[in-house]
């Protein structure tokens, strides 16, 4: 009886240990995000904004929702330089990799931001592109892998819906000259050498115009 | 009864996954064209649909239009008669569009056909009744149905200008050449891990958002049944080798095609249509070729077996 009472005892212990840590994991993030970690990483939320949302006028993309695997393999990503960013390099490198994973446990659940604005149509050559592809090109429409209107697909698909149009513009760019190349297949390298300046621009602005929500649309 | 199932059953075990997979499944066709018509004839004439920019405004215009959109997301546009969640343009890319992913400029003008799989002569639009039955796994829409029509009114427009009953360039899928090595099982597992799984997870079930297919399953009860031209092994190496990974087509080599295809086809999806209550005499009546795995054992599994098929859905 003691022997039970005392595992049960030490499990209660363990529970509120656990408790106790996943309270400071989350309170660590929420630190840096408003105060950086005192170690080289400023606050986050000086460029992706106090709620995760970004800040379209500098490209700064929005974190809040973004799935945790995807945002924690970006962080990595800026620390072995298959994903360039001055900025996010130095901050990512300046993070511990228990501070990285809180920060994209944080942000991922952080709500969507709704957007006001009504999203063009598909017939624009931004918007086609986007939902069709140029197939003579190999290039399927983005929201094939993307989902539907590019809110985004799991751990390797990233939304593209809402995010700044100069934020598409710089990463499909970063892929064309090989600064980034951290994607799985190698799949946006070799589509977006395909991609014409104008293509660029056009599938830039059309998902920064759409809704950020996912509304079950034609994948 | 049930020894004599399982004795048949090894069998094809052996033949399927031996010897006899090393038959092409094009071989039968090909060798019913005499061999001097084959030297008459110049290579398939080429063909690229109009821009669906040409297609024209008014009546005509909507239907086919609507066949287009039926066309690209089918279990909202026809949902009545789809069984899962797959639309056309899962195999047929691009809308159906794209050359050597079985474009429907490549089938309009070869129908009325006689076709082995139905022992008859068949009409285009009973060709696409088949899709309905065999690859959503649902329900074929009426000959008049404003479904059916639309999408062959699409397919019409889609090959104006082709002639008719010439074979063109980049219609269906490529017919690999036979596999030089043995179709190897855990080799397809690997090359699915490495390029597959990403979209297609490593179950196969797909990914979905706010329930619909992102990337579609490629087995199991969301997926085509046993009927459907996709669970012949050749069908999918062909299409694989052509299209996968999306964006990324003709970079698998033939071998890994020829696996991993098979891999795919070796996993438990809705029964046949046809099934006769026996998955035996079933594959003996409809199966009866090393290019189908149904009614096969892998790992243990007797594939099309109503109680296993119950098993690998759980």
């Amino acid at each position: 009886m003691i022997s039970t009472a005392r595992v049960i005892g030490m499990g209660m212990v363990a529970i509120v240990a656990l408790l106790v840590m996943v309270q400071a994991r989350a309170s660590d993030a929420d630190s840096i995000v408003h105060q950086g970690n005192g170690k080289g990483a400023p606050p986050c939320l000086a460029c992706h904004g106090a709620n995760g949302e970004g800040q379209a006028a500098s490209g700064n993309p929005r974190l809040a929702g973004l799935d945790a695997a995807y945002l924690r393999k970006q962080l990595e990503d800026f620390t072995n330089s298959s994903r360039t960013s001055p900025v996010m390099q130095s901050t990512a490198s300046a993070l511990t990799a228990d501070e990285r994973n809180a920060l994209a446990v944080y942000y991922s659940k952080l709500p969507i931001p709704s957007s006001s604005t009504v999203p063009p149509t598909d017939q624009d050559a931004g918007g086609e592109l986007a939902t069709r592809g140029h197939w003579s090109q190999q290039i399927p429409g983005c929201v094939q892998c993307h989902g539907p209107a590019g809110t985004g697909v799991g751990a390797n698909f990233p939304p593209l819906a809402g995010q700044p149009a100069i934020y598409i513009e710089a990463q499909l760019k970063a892929w064309q000259h090989g600064t980034r190349h951290n994607d799985p297949l190698q799949l946006m390298q070799h589509l977006s050498a395909s991609l014409s300046e104008q293509d660029i621009h056009d599938v830039a602005s059309w998902f920064a115009a759409q809704s950020a929500v996912a509304k079950g649309a034609t994948p | 009864m049930n020894r004599r199932i399982a004795v048949a059953a090894l069998i094809i075990a052996i033949c399927g996954l031996n010897g006899c997979a090393n038959k092409s499944p094009a071989a039968p066709m090909a060798s019913v064209v005499p061999a001097a018509s084959i030297a008459k004839t110049d290579a398939a004439p080429a063909f690229a649909p109009p821009s669906e920019k040409k297609i024209p405004d008014g009546p005509l215009g909507d239907v086919i239009r609507r066949g287009r959109d039926i066309f690209i997301d089918t279990p909202a546009r026809a949902k009545a008669y789809v069984g899962n969640g797959l639309s056309c343009s899962n195999c047929h890319l691009d809308a159906g569009r794209l050359a050597k992913s079985a474009p429907l400029w490549g089938a309009y003008g070869m129908y009325p056909q006689y076709r082995k799989k139905t022992g008859e002569v068949n009409t285009f639009g009973e060709r696409l009744q088949g899709c309905f039955l065999y690859s959503m796994n649902g329900k074929a829409p009426a000959l008049d149905s404003a479904e059916l029509v639309a999408l062959e009114t699409y397919a019409w427009w889609m090959s104006q200008g082709a002639p008719v009953g010439v074979k063109l360039a980049g219609a269906g899928y490529p017919k690999l050449a036979d596999p030089a090595l043995k179709i190897d099982y855990s080799r397809g597992q690997t090359v699915y891990e490495k390029n597959c799984a990403l979209c297609h997870g490593s179950d196969g079930q797909g990914q979905q958002v706010a329930g619909r297919n992102v990337f579609p399953p490629l087995w199991g009860p969301q997926s085509f049944n046993w009927g459907a031209g996709m669970h012949q092994v050749g069908n999918a190496a062909g299409f694989i080798k052509a299209n996968m990974p999306l964006s990324r087509g003709g970079t698998l080599n033939d071998r890994d095609a020829w696996d991993v295809a098979m891999f795919m086809d070796a996993h438990e999806r809705p029964q046949d249509p046809r099934f006769t209550g026996n998955v035996a005499d079933t594959r003996h009546k409809f199966h009866d070729t090393p290019d189908s795995l149904y009614g096969v054992s892998i790992n243990g599994h007797l594939l099309g077996e109503p109680t296993a098929q119950k098993s690998a859905y759980r």
